[in-house]
């Protein structure tokens, strides 16, 4: 067997991730979180809070509450459940920010927690302002394009 | 000459030893490990340090077993997944032994077998220890995400097993030499065999391509199947001659891959063919996916349950092929593929 033929057969017979439950409970955690935000949204203008200072506040809440379960060895096992529901709103990424935290605590302050801290969410960061550059300068290009017109 | 090693005098186990971590100690095999800790920290602040602990604990426990101080160790075979291999040096630097660090990546316990084996039987040394390990929270630190990281393995993934494990090796008494019948006792002495090494057969690294790290059993599975048959092609035993014949740690998948690569090469290993990574969890119950994986997994599953089976005279004869994935996580970011290799050792009590 060639390797490229071996590589299909090992891939063939590898059990697959079963993508329709995943998909079903991803969609249930992800917006049980997000019920959750927009919940605080309403709780924190019902206390007088303006709109944006209420959704800074939910960020907030969202972001501590994550890495309260993160640091009680909690979140990993809801993830572990949600996938990408819990990978995608704005928990998912304190969660990648502190579980590295965490795990390098022993090497350091400097050389562990800060060198390592972004391991995981430096890509986003990274690639996340990228995009939102690359985004500014096409809406600048077409308000210059839209103006002239 | 042929390629199998057969040893002129079989080196004897004289003891061994055993530490695993909880997930072992809930699994098929609880109760065969000569100590676990719930906690998987053994007393220590970290998970690298737990590990060296864990391979101390070990050969200590091995030691005791057979009464030995350490200055009777001529030397010590030992590794694990680590880098340089740190499990093994901390672990073991209390004994003062001569020692050698091995890599051969989860197939090390074999590897480590193999070369104490040919040290004892080629002379230079009386008795010597081999220890490997594995920890679940210092492998997935090293090779995949932090341990609090929210994250999905997938189906095909294995769980690197928290266990390490000692054997001692010895000189087998040799007839008419009252000197050297003094010596150690021996495993399954009390039901009047001995377990020894008899024959071993070094892997080669046979690399198939496969890239993916969460499939370390496909990867594996052909050097595995290349070993055992190269063996069977030129030994006088057929499958049947043995009670067990084990892979380390292919796991469901891999396992069965390497069944089926044999199969089709016309060798049919039969009913004790197994894998130490399908023995070592209960899959249903324990959310390990595609079996246990790493340097402790054959180590602790040989030295913990089928010396416990050697020793109350259920089994005669095993063959283990220890597998090993080797590769690195750069090594793996650079797209390379990942080759496995498969240790065959003999283990007899006739």
């Amino acid at each position: 067997m060639t390797n490229a033929q071996y590589k299909k057969y090992a891939d063939e017979r590898a059990a697959t991730s079963p993508v329709l439950k995943n998909t079903v409970k991803a969609f249930l955690i992800g917006g049980v979180i997000c019920a959750l935000g927009q919940g605080l949204l309403y709780l924190y203008m019902w206390a007088g809070a303006e709109k944006q200072t209420a959704s800074t506040l939910v960020s907030v809440t969202l972001v501590g509450a994550s890495v309260i379960l993160t640091a009680l060895d909690i979140y990993d096992s809801i993830a572990k459940f949600g996938g990408a529901g819990t990978l995608v709103p704005i928990t998912g990424f304190a969660n990648a920010v502190v579980s590295p935290a965490i795990d390098n605590k022993a090497e350091g302050y400097v050389l562990g927690v800060g060198a390592k801290l972004f391991t995981i969410a430096g890509p986003v960061i990274l690639y996340g302002t990228l995009a939102s550059v690359i985004y500014g300068v096409i809406y600048v290009i077409k308000s210059m394009v839209l103006g002239i017109v | 000459m042929g390629k199998i090693v057969r040893f002129k005098n079989p080196p004897k186990v004289i003891s061994v030893g055993t530490v695993a971590g909880a997930k072992e100690s809930e699994g098929r095999l609880k109760g065969y490990f000569d100590l676990c800790d719930k906690s998987d920290k053994f007393g220590k602040k970290t998970f690298e340090q737990s590990e060296s602990e864990m391979q101390r604990l070990a050969l200590n426990f091995a030691l005791k077993k057979a009464d030995m101080s350490p200055n009777r160790l001529d030397a010590i075979f030992a590794g694990d997944l680590m880098n340089q291999c740190t499990g093994s040096s901390y672990g073991l630097a209390a004994f003062s032994a001569p020692y050698f660090g091995l890599y051969g990546a989860c197939s090390t316990a074999a590897e480590g077998l193999i070369l104490g084996a040919m040290a004892v039987d080629s002379g230079y040394f009386d008795t010597v220890a081999t220890v490997s390990s594995s920890h679940n929270s210092s492998a997935e630190r090293q090779f995949r995400f932090p341990l609090e990281y929210g994250s999905q393995r997938p189906p095909t993934a294995q769980w690197t097993v928290t266990a390490a494990a000692a054997f001692v090796l010895g000189k087998s008494a040799i007839a008419g030499n009252a000197e050297n019948e003094k010596g150690h006792s021996c495993i399954g002495e009390k039901n009047g065999v001995c377990v020894k090494i008899t024959e071993a057969l070094p892997g080669r690294i046979v690399d198939k391509g496969i890239t993916d790290q969460s499939n370390m059993g496909a990867a594996m599975a052909p050097a595995a199947a290349a070993t055992l048959y190269s063996y069977f092609k030129e030994s006088d035993s057929s499958p049947d001659d043995f009670d067990m014949i084990l892979t380390g740690d292919l796991g469901y998948d891999g396992h069965a891959i390497c069944r089926d690569l044999l199969i089709g090469m016309g060798l049919d290993l039969g009913k004790g063919f197994s894998d130490c990574g399908i023995l070592i969890y209960d899959r249903n119950t324990q959310d390990t996916h595609c079996g246990g994986s790493g340097c402790g997994c054959s180590a602790s599953v040989m030295a913990g349950f089928v010396m416990d089976r050697f020793k109350k005279g259920e089994i005669k004869d095993v063959l283990l092929v220890g597998t090993g994935a080797l590769m690195s996580p750069s090594s793996v970011l650079q797209g390379l593929s990942i080759a496995g290799i498969g240790h065959l050792v003999r283990l007899s009590a006739r």
